[in-house]
Parts: C-alpha cells; sequence; structure tokens
C-alpha cells in the first residue's frame, strides 16, 4: 500500500510536469499549427533562469520568498524568449508551416548550445528550499513534499488556463481560432496577437516547469528540456493534439503508466510502454483522446 | 524541357556526378595539402575518416530526402533505422560471431521489417502527428540501447565491434582508403538508386503527394501504399548507412539513436536543400564537416582571442549550426541548391528547375500519366479549405 501511495503521488508529479510542458505545446499547435520543438529549450531557460537568479539576483535567494522571486524570473525569462521568438522568427513565416517547425527546430540546437556554452555541460544542482525536501506521510508513505508543488501548480495553472478560455474575450478568441481560424481572421479580429500570446503563456508554462523540475530532480542540464519535450509530445498527441483537458487526461496516464512500470517492470520498460500507449491509441482512435479544445 | 537535355549545359549537368565521382575515387592517391581546410595532407588517415564520414552522411542524408524532401514526410525516427544497422550489425558480428555477409544481409533484413513496422502504424495518420509517432517510435529505440539489456548493447558506453569476422582490408588505421572507397560506395549506391526511383513512377506519385495529398486520392492512387514504399526503403538506405558507419567507426555508440541524430540529418537536407539529390549530399557532406572541424576551430587562437561575448557561442558547434539552419530557412529557402538554380536561372533567364517537375506541376503531370482514368474527367479539384 506505502508503494502503491507513493507510485501514485510520483506518477501524478511526473504528470504535473508533462502537463506544464504539453499544455503549452498543445494551445500553440491548436491554433498557429505549429510543433514548437523549442519549448524544451525554454524549459532548460526557465530552469538556468531560476538558477541564476537564486545565486546572483538581489533579493532572491535559495529559500523563502527569495525562491519564489527567483522563480518568478525565470518565468519572466522563459516568457519573454518565448514572445521575441514568436515575433521575430515564427511570425514572419506566417502559414508556412513546416517553415515554423523547422525554425523551432533550429532553434532548440542553438538555444541549447548556447546553455551549454555559458554554463557547460555538466548538471548544476539546482536549489531546493527547506520545504520541498522534507516529506508528508500519507497513509504511511513518506511522500517529498516536491510532488505536491508540481501537482498543486499544474492543477492551478490548468484550472487558470480553462477560466482564461472560458471567460476572457482573448480566450474566446483562441478557442474560435482553434475551431476556425480563417473564419477569425474573416470576422475582422487579428488572430495573430493571440498567436504571439500563446506563444509566451506556453514560454511561460515551458518556464515554470523548468524551474518545479529542478526542484523535483534536485539538479539541472542543458538537455534536460529535450527529453522531457519528446515525451510531453506523446501526452500532446494522446491528448488529441489541441485540447487542454485532452492533454491534462493524457499526462496523467502518461506519467502513471511510466511510473508503474518503471517500477514493476524494470527501469526503462515505463518509458517504452509510454510509446506502447502511444501506438494503440492512435490505431484505435487517430484523433487521440479529445478531438477538440475543451 | 526535352531540347534542353541535348544542349551543352544538359550534357553537363549528366556529366557532372561521374566527374565527381572519379575525382572522389582518386582522392586517396592524392597528397595535395589543404592547410586550413583539412589537418594532414588528403591521403592521411585522419583527413581520409573524416572524408569517408562526409560520405556516409551525404548517403544518409539523400535517404532522408527521399522521405522529407521529394514526398514531404516530416519523419522524426529515420535515426531508428540507422541505428538498427550499426547495432543490429555490431551484435551479430561480435555476440554471434556471424562473418560480415550474412550479418549485412540479416541486418539488412531486419531494418526492412522494422520500417514496414512502424511505417504500417504511423502513416495512419499524417501531418505532425505523424511525425510524432515516428519521433516516439525512434525514442524507444533509443531507451532500449540506452538500458542496455543483458549488457548487450553497452549503454551510454557504445559497443565496440569484434574485428575476427571483418576482413583484414577493413581494419586498421593503414587500411583508411578502403573503409573512405566503402563508404564512396555507399553513397554511390544510395544516388543511383534515388535517381532511379525518384525518376520511376512510384517517385511521381511521391512527389505528387507532397504536392497535394487528396488529389493523389481522387486519381484513385492509394497514397497509404506508395508511402510505406518510401519509407521502407529510406529505412533501408539508412540502415546500409548504419552499417557501413560501423565498419568506419569500428563501433557503435548510442549517439546515433537520439532525436538530435535525426535533426542533425534534418539541417543537412535543409541547409543542402530539400528536394535535391546533390543539395542532400552536399548538406550531409557540409554538415559533418563542419560538425567535425568547428570544434577544433573552436580552441583555435583566432577564437580563443575573441571578446567572451563572441568566443562562448562559438565554442559551441552546434550553436554556429543551429543559427545557419534557421538563416537558410528564413533566407534561403531552397537551401544551396535553391541558390544555386536561383543564380543559375539569373544568369540563363529562365525559370528554375528542381529534379522533377517545377513546383504546383507535379499532381497534373501525374494526372496525365493516369490518362483517361478515374482522374481526368473530375477537373481540377480544389482542397475546400484553400491550403
Amino acid at each position: 500500500m506505502t508503494t502503491l501511495v507513493l507510485l501514485t503521488i510520483t506518477g501524478l508529479g511526473l504528470a504535473a510536469l508533462y502537463f506544464l510542458v504539453a499544455s503549452g505545446l498543445s494551445l500553440i499547435f491548436g491554433l498557429m499549427d505549429v510543433l514548437n520543438f523549442a519549448h524544451g529549450a525554454f524549459l532548460t531557460i526557465g530552469a538556468y533562469g531560476t538558477w541564476w537568479a537564486a545565486g546572483n539576483l538581489p533579493g532572491a535567494g535559495e529559500s523563502g520568498w527569495g525562491f519564489v522571486l527567483a522563480v518568478v524570473f525565470g518565468v519572466a525569462v522563459g516568457t519573454l524568449v518565448a514572445a521575441l521568438i514568436e515575433l521575430l522568427l515564427i511570425r514572419p513565416l506566417y502559414q508556412r508551416h513546416i517553415e515554423q517547425v523547422l525554425v523551432t527546430v533550429g532553434l532548440s540546437l542553438a538555444l541549447v548550445a548556447l546553455v551549454r556554452a555559458v554554463w557547460g555541460a555538466d548538471p548544476r544542482p539546482f536549489p531546493r528550499p527547506g520545504w520541498a525536501r522534507g516529506t508528508t506521510s500519507i497513509l504511511g508513505a513518506n511522500v517529498p513534499n516536491d510532488r505536491f508543488l508540481l501537482i498543486v501548480s499544474a492543477v492551478v495553472v490548468l484550472v487558470a488556463v480553462l477560466a482564461f478560455l472560458r471567460f476572457t474575450r482573448v480566450g474566446l478568441i483562441i478557442r474560435a481560432g482553434v475551431e476556425n481560424r480563417t473564419m477569425v481572421t474573416a470576422l475582422g479580429i487579428d488572430v495573430r496577437k493571440a498567436f504571439t500570446l500563446v506563444f509566451a503563456i506556453g514560454g511561460a508554462f515551458a518556464a515554470l516547469a523548468g524551474a518545479l523540475g529542478g526542484i523535483y530532480l534536485g539538479s539541472i542540464s542543458p538537455g534536460q528540456g529535450t527529453s522531457l519535450l519528446i515525451f510531453a509530445f506523446i501526452v500532446v498527441v494522446i491528448g488529441g493534439m489541441s485540447s487542454i483537458t485532452g492533454t491534462a487526461a493524457a499526462a496523467v496516464l502518461v506519467g502513471l503508466v511510466q511510473q508503474f512500470a518503471n517500477y514493476y517492470a524494470a527501469s526503462g520498460v515505463g518509458d517504452l510502454s509510454v510509446v506502447l500507449l502511444l501506438a494503440v491509441v492512435l490505431l484505435a482512435r487517430p484523433s487521440g483522446l479529445r478531438a477538440r479544445l475543451a | 524541357m526535352r531540347e534542353q537535355a541535348f544542349d551543352r549545359t544538359g550534357r553537363l549537368r549528366r556529366l557532372a556526378p561521374l566527374v565527381v565521382l572519379v575525382v572522389l575515387a582518386l582522392l586517396p592517391y592524392s597528397t595535395l595539402s589543404l592547410p586550413g581546410l583539412f589537418e594532414g595532407v588528403l591521403n592521411s588517415p585522419g583527413t581520409l575518416q573524416l572524408l569517408a564520414l562526409c560520405l556516409v552522411f551525404g548517403g544518409v542524408a539523400l535517404s532522408f530526402d527521399l522521405l522529407f524532401g521529394f514526398t514531404g514526410l516530416l519523419s522524426f525516427g529515420h535515426a531508428l533505422y540507422f541505428a538498427a544497422g550499426t547495432y543490429g550489425a555490431n551484435l551479430l558480428l561480435t555476440e554471434l560471431g556471424w562473418g560480415l555477409g550474412a550479418a549485412v544481409a540479416v541486418t539488412t533484413m531486419a531494418g526492412v521489417v522494422l520500417a514496414l513496422l512502424v511505417g504500417s502504424v504511423a502513416l495512419r495518420v499524417t501531418g505532425i502527428a505523424f511525425s510524432m509517432v515516428t519521433l516516439a517510435t525512434a525514442q524507444a529505440g533509443s531507451i532500449i540501447v540506452l538500458q542496455d539489456p543483458s549488457g548487450l548493447t553497452g549503454g551510454e558506453e557504445g559497443l565496440a565491434v569484434a574485428r575476427a569476422p571483418i576482413p583484414d582490408a577493413l581494419i586498421g588505421v593503414f587500411n583508411t582508403a578502403n573503409k573512405y572507397w566503402l563508404a564512396l560506395a555507399y553513397l554511390v549506391l544510395v544516388y543511383a538508386v534515388v535517381t532511379w526511383v525518384t525518376g520511376s513512377r512510384a517517385g511521381r506519385v511521391w512527389q505528387a503527394i507532397r504536392e497535394n495529398e487528396r488529389r493523389v486520392e481522387v486519381l484513385g492512387l492509394r497514397p497509404y501504399r506508395f508511402k510505406l514504399l518510401v519509407f521502407v526503403l529510406a529505412g533501408l538506405l539508412a540502415t546500409l548507412g548504419g552499417i557501413v558507419h560501423l565498419l568506419l567507426l569500428g563501433g557503435s555508440t548510442p549517439r546515433v539513436t537520439t532525436a538530435d541524430f535525426t535533426i542533425g540529418l534534418l539541417v543537412m537536407v535543409v541547409l543542402g536543400g530539400a528536394g535535391s539529390r546533390w543539395g542532400a549530399v552536399l548538406g550531409g557532406v557540409l554538415y559533418t564537416y563542419l560538425d567535425s572541424r568547428l570544434t577544433g576551430l573552436a580552441s583555435s587562437a583566432a577564437i580563443q582571442d575573441l571578446p567572451a561575448w563572441l568566443r562562448v557561442p562559438l565554442s559551441e558547434p552546434l550553436f554556429i549550426l543551429g543559427t545557419l539552419f534557421i538563416l537558410v530557412v528564413l533566407f534561403v529557402p531552397g537551401g544551396i541548391a535553391g541558390l544555386v538554380e536561383r543564380l543559375g536561372a539569373r544568369r540563363r533567364d529562365r525559370r528554375p528547375e528542381i529534379d522533377g517537375p517545377p513546383p504546383g506541376r507535379a499532381v497534373e503531370r501525374l494526372r496525365d500519366e493516369v490518362g483517361a482514368g478515374v482522374g481526368a474527367g473530375l477537373g481540377t479539384p480544389r482542397r475546400p479549405d484553400g491550403a
């Protein structure tokens, strides 16, 4: 029972990380038809931004509110980089989806290489605030607190995004744009502003995932974002490519399957079963779990 | 176009690959020194090894171009077949002690079966979803290799190949010239196969699929089968590339299983020019050369003396290659091949022409070939979304 609880909560923590990365990906894909390969780089930037701020930014630190400030700084840098990339590199290639994907591929190489050039390829120990290092006892299992931090953050983000899409005017434009972009443009609404916005939102979530992933794993390295990105892609496809709730469900499914299979079968089997899961879902329902943005 | 094939430029264009081939084949006899470009004279083992690597990746890039440039299938899992080649042959040679011939034959078949399995699932979806499924399956391969099941694949360390089953002529530094010719033979094989199939009827269907898949269906053809064919063929050629790479390096490295490896192939093809045979080969050669030489350049005095804000990014070959790639995508559509075509067209004052029919004409040409069949009577259907 203890193991079961621990595995479930750790799986959910992993799912939270996947969701944070995948939700931005699916928003961007849904609205712009661009699969953003640079998303892993946003994650790396967020993680290194937080790490740098914790050590160098005045007022920020490795614990308490100082650490919160460091995370805010990391997220802000990720958001800014994402918005600038959309404005400067993605927008000039408007409507040329393959080229847009290629640019993000080039960015994923260049940005990660840049981080590696500046801070080296070796993993850096990531600051872990005191409360994240402790454990909480649930049904006899000692669960590390960082898992709850991840899960709570993901749930907050999920609720916030759904509320944003449901209740604001910009959210309405995004939902309409996902459904029929041509029609929204024909109605005289400039969808491109929404493009920049979803890129910025996606960058913010990915950067947050980078900071939280740093706490979860205890260290950060330049290539981390890319390896997480592949699983996030799988989550997006299983979730139906452009649905937030579908992505959340897929993230939970993938996180739990991966944790349990890695524990009960053998290390690595979990990663493989996720790929198998993708094949099964695609064969059974080619459009994924949910077809449209909820 | 037919009359142009017989004029002087047409003949030159046909002879050019042969001339290049002869020069490349004679290269190991040259003691020419190219300071700055290569460290030793041309036929020194180090230079020949680098050149051989360039040729192998020229061939692998061309096999990827068959998918991406000629058919419009953006696979992110091409590394899987290359890895199947190098690890498959390595295991058969090292673990089972098979002869080279048997190992090559069985590995090639395994590569075909693998591509058939993955392709038949992945091609059920189109567009980006196809890219994702291929990426995921290749990732599965990468995970297996890194997990090192029963100590077979060597995990992160890689796997050295046993020397006993390999002919002496392909072993050791003194035989680098032989390995170079092997790499050249592989490139020639890929080039010949790609030239042949892209000119065949199937090749024209692939180009039509790239242009507009729905209209190919309207013509009464099944894109799925044609796409599966090109997927398996490209997988087969990549598997062979993996085997040659194994013989060249004397081992397998897990680096070739990763998504980054496929992304490298994509960069090569886009740099050189997607949909162009020589462009893809040139892209592969150039990328491999730069990737190897830029590492050396980073530690050179010229770079070390630069101010930190310039020196730090320039010390990473991938940063330079990634930036170059973005610039090409943004400003040089069609890559090097497209650039050369445009410059040539400006000089000759005629419209650019790529291998195969000009863009937008592939489907029409296919329709003419299908003739008075199903498609001809339907006029020119447009996609409802106007995309």
